[in-house]
């Protein structure tokens, strides 16, 4: 494998909320193989504030795939190429000399874009709020070990909770629905005996928010499985809709 | 000014139950005509949001990230320590609290650390309420293992995402005060002064990194829980964004920073592979607990890992430290791989990294169980490497990772100025010279769960707080300082990046002040960052405007705080001439190499006073005193 590699960049660039967009095109020399695809774009960054040109805006904080702030569809596949890899976790070696690549932000009516490539995620924030939670003071839990839970039981609610909130599922997604993102936290809770008392609420109450946030209904395609990092599956959806039909029939579905 | 540490009398484990007795309670129906200002939402800032939230108060939240579940301490791998003794092994809170205190090489204050270990247990079981999924064993009970040299397993975990889940649950606590009202969120909000009307912090004021609008919000206390200043090294394992900014405009507020020096190295990183390196990834302490570190015994061996046979391998951790072995706490750790390097036995292209090998654990325990436990650190590290740590052993190498360093704090938690409280990673207070492993995200919960909640009360409940609202002109005042070093940044127009200047302090400071320091380099490192710090004035280019996203405005603007900040950790490592914990003087050691504290000239927390920008600090001493665990020099051997 060579150690470095030329390749032609085509970015979009938007200077603010709800401007017009386009995509600016910048060849890069000489990057190396071992660095990381957001590294590659610190490269060209430097490159553009060498020349007085304006850097390209992203997202990204951790740079190892827990944070969920980066986010980019990488030749029209959100967070690029490989599986259960987050944008930052990508490297240039999987890219080959002379290859042209295309960036863009997450394209969904509920993710707004905010500038090039950062998006506005907060709807994500908004149905979490609405019930997202178990009611629980501090101060006010029974010990830990008070109630066993199963191995199996606590690592199938730890399946669903590893969900990092990026928003590939809704990028990946032609009607950018979110049950991926949702059947997550829902599953989350579901699994744990700690979720029983708000279950059939936290359920109604949270797909009551993804609907009013705009997000589209299920294509039952499970690109959003295929494009999420941490390798959430599509199962949840299916258990999610369980739930959520029972709480239609058996239980309360607001507070 | 003297320092009033405000630590309860009576016996250490009855000090907190006192105090909380002692402090003044502000009653139910008046916790609601009070307005709390919490800035950042890691652990620290989110549990204090929820718990003040749930208590009745009005509680406005301030981050730089979009969401609040993005804080840095989503990356925390490892695990969290709490004293429950599950497993019926000999662990107490008085355990925990003495291993604290010693790991710390007795540069921590007792009392806090006492505190520390007794709450411990309340954070377990709330975080189970809460949902957060630890591991568990097949009878149904929590799993626990033993981290960073702990001799017993008092770690409780989360495969290896422990902060990710313990974030969740506590931003889950959040968001339920925030559907009940009493939280309001302030994202993508950057606070860049604190608010100081007759002496006591009464408000904030914030850029919005969206439009970039300068905002200020006024309220009854302000907290700080804004993490460590790992970055001013610019590689470290913090997330990119990790900053002193807030603290450090505090400190020109008139708080002090306690124990700047006292950064912690961590053993067990993915080494840099070039130039464009932007930040550096850990490899969880835990495994340690099954890998085996080793160099070759021959200098310059080129022969690769599995070439090189057992009777040529140096397992220099196992020789130098029998009883701990691996297992020996951070600082002392990456000072042998260090000397091993500089002997140039080092491994990989750049020479600067040694082996954590799996053979062994895998050859005893199968492929599976090694996978079981740690899989998703071994695809992190094979992601970034493009090596197979289940065949080829892992290289690893020290780097930055936490800041013991921090405000200053009392008791209460609250800095120099009067309802100033500073939270989690941002404080100095619990972890003396050196943090053992899995006790940064239990320091942090601690904070904003079960200490925060009782001392704001009595702060609100015992001063008379006139009523402020952002109309007072040091409102404007602040807004006028933050507006005019915008301008001034976006003025300078000069052609040098920002990161460029970033990276260059980041050298300065890990050639003279990382894991060996000394006088002479001290001194020069002093000089070099005030160089730096006015070349950077003359000739940083920022492009873009200030009313709008502008990230290379927001980088500058850190960096602007961390060139200044700098010169005060320099100064401090040059005042500390003793080695403890992760300070490590070269002038003050061992013949076997190993650190030599001085406790009869140096037993006392470093509090200094900004004097303004290139004037040397002014130092306050907190005499630190043991009464239950009396300081012994530290053996892992
Ligand atoms: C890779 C890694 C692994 C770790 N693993 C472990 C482990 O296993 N166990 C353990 O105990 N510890 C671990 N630690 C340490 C631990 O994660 C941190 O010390 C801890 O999470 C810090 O929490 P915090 O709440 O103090 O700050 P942070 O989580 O850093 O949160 C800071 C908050 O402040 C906000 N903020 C900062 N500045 C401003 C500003 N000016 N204006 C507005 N908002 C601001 C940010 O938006 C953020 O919300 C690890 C650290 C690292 C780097
Ligand atoms: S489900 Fe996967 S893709 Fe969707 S937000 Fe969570 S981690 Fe991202
Ligand atoms: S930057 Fe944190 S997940 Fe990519």
């Amino acid at each position: 494998m060579s150690e470095s590699i030329n390749v032609t960049l085509k970015v979009w660039r938007q200077s603010g909320p709800g401007e017009p967009g386009r995509f600016e095109t910048y060849p890069l020399e000489n990057v190396s193989t071992h660095a990381s695809f957001l590294e590659m774009l610190d490269i060209l960054n430097q490159k553009l504030t060498n020349t007085g040109k304006e850097p390209v805006a992203f997202d990204s904080d951790c740079r190892e795939g827990i944070c969920g702030s980066c986010g980019l569809m990488v030749d029209g596949q959100a967070h690029g190429p490989d599986t259960e890899t987050a944008t930052c976790q990508l490297h240039m070696r999987r890219f080959s000399d002379g290859d042209t690549i295309t960036i863009e932000p997450w394209r969904a009516r509920p993710f707004p874009v905010l500038k090039d490539l950062v998006v506005d995620r907060s709807a994500f924030d908004r149905i979490v709020e609405a019930g997202g939670y178990n009611s629980i003071n501090a101060g006010n839990a029974p010990d830990a070990n008070a109630i066993l839970i199963p191995k199996d039981r606590a690592e199938a609610a730890m399946d669903a909770a590893a969900c990092i909130g990026c928003g590939a599922c809704v990028a990946a997604c032609k009607n950018a629905s979110a049950m991926l993102f949702v059947s997550a936290k829902v599953m989350h809770f579901a699994r744990l005996p700690q979720g029983d008392p708000e279950r059939t609420t936290r359920v109604s109450r949270m797909v009551a928010q993804m609907d009013e946030e705009g997000f589209g209904s299920c294509t039952n395609t499970t690109e959003c499985e295929a494009a999420c990092p941490k390798g959430i599956s599509f199962s949840n959806i299916v258990e999610l809709r369980r739930e959520f039909v029972r709480a239609q029939v058996t239980g309360r579905t607001s507070r | 000014m003297t320092l009033e540490s405000k630590i309860p009398s009576g016996p250490m484990d009855k000090k907190w139950s006192k105090h909380k007795f002692d402090l003044k309670l502000v009653a139910p129906a008046n916790k609601r005509k009070h307005t709390i200002l919490v800035v950042g939402t890691g652990l620290a800032g989110a549990s204090a949001a929820a718990t003040l939230g749930e208590l009745g108060y009005n509680v406005k939240a301030f981050f730089f990230h979009d969401s609040p579940r993005r804080a840095h301490s989503i990356a925390a791998q490892g695990g969290i320590n709490a004293a429950k003794n599950y497993q019926n092994d000999g662990d107490s809170v008085h355990r925990l609290f003495y291993d604290t205190v010693k790991g710390g090489d007795f540069r921590a204050r007792e009392a806090n650390v006492h505190r520390l270990a007794e709450v411990s247990v309340n954070i377990i079981d709330q975080c189970v309420a809460q949902g957060v999924p630890f591991a568990r064993e097949y009878g149904g009970e929590l799993a626990n293992r033993s981290f960073g040299g702990a001799q017993v397993s008092r770690t409780f975990y989360a495969r290896g995402q422990t902060g990710q889940q313990l974030l969740l649950g506590a931003y889950s606590s959040m968001m339920r005060q925030v559907d009940n009202g009493k939280v309001q969120l302030f994202p993508r909000r950057e606070m860049l002064d604190v608010v100081v009307i007759d002496g006591v912090a009464r408000g904030v004021v914030c850029r919005n990194l969206v439009t970039g609008e300068f905002e200020s919000y006024a309220g009854d206390a302000v907290l700080l829980c804004t993490g460590g200043y790992g970055n001013v090294f610019y590689l470290s394992t913090n997330a990119k964004n990790c900053n002193v900014t807030a603290a450090w405009r505090a400190v020109k507020r008139g708080a002090f920073f306690a124990n700047p020096c006292f950064t912690q190295i961590h053993p067990t990183c993915i080494p840099q592979s070039g130039e464009y390196q932007s930040k550096l990834t850990l490899m969880s302490e835990s495994l340690r607990n099954d890998g085996r570190v080793w160099v070759p015994l021959r200098k310059g061996d080129t022969r690769s890992a599995r070439e090189i046979p057992e009777s040529e391998r140096d397992y220099f951790l196992e020789r130098r430290y029998p009883s701990f072995g691996n297992l020996v706490p951070r600082d002392v750790a990456s000072r042998a791989s260090k000397a091993v390097c500089d002997e140039g036995r080092g491994v990989g292209p750049t020479g600067l990294a040694v082996y954590l090998d799996f053979a062994d654990a895998i050859g005893r325990d199968g492929e599976t169980t090694i996978r079981q436990k740690y899989g998703n650190l071994f695809q992190m590290y094979a992601k970034i490497t493009d090596d197979n740590p289940y065949e080829v052993p892992m290289r690893i190498y020290p780097a930055v990772h936490y800041t013991m360093g921090g405000l200053w704090v009392d008791y209460n938690l609250e800095s120099t100025v009067p309802g100033l409280f500073v939270l989690g990673e941002a404080n100095f207070s619990d972890h003396g010279a050196n943090r053992l492993g899995a006790s940064a995200l239990m320091q942090g919960l601690a904070d904003g769960y079960f200490i925060v909640p009782y001392t704001v009360g009595s702060h609100i409940a015992g001063r008379k707080l006139d009523k402020v609202t952002t109309d007072h002109p040091a409102f404007a005042d602040a807004e006028r300082s933050c507006r005019e070093m915008t301008t001034r940044l976006l003025g300078v127009q000069g052609t040098r990046s920002v990161d460029s200047f970033h990276r260059e302090l980041g050298m300065t400071l890990w050639n003279n002040c990382g894991m060996a320091r000394n006088d002479e380099g001290l001194r020069s490192a002093r000089g070099k960052i005030r160089e730096l710090r006015d070349a950077f004035w003359k000739d940083v280019r920022v492009t873009g405007k200030g009313q709008e996203l502008n990230q290379t405005l927001e980088h500058a603007g850190r960096l602007a705080d961390f060139l200044e900040f700098a010169e005060l950790l320099v100064v401090d490592a040059a005042e500390r001439k003793e080695s403890c914990g992760g300070h490590f003087r070269e002038e003050y050691q061992t013949e076997e190499g190993e650190a030599m504290r001085d406790d009869k000239n140096f037993q006392y927390v470093a509090a200094w006073e900004f004097k303004g920008v290139g004037e040397d600090p002014a130092l306050h001493k907190e005499p630190l005193e043991f009464e239950e665990v009396h300081p012994s020099q530290r053996s892992y051997k």
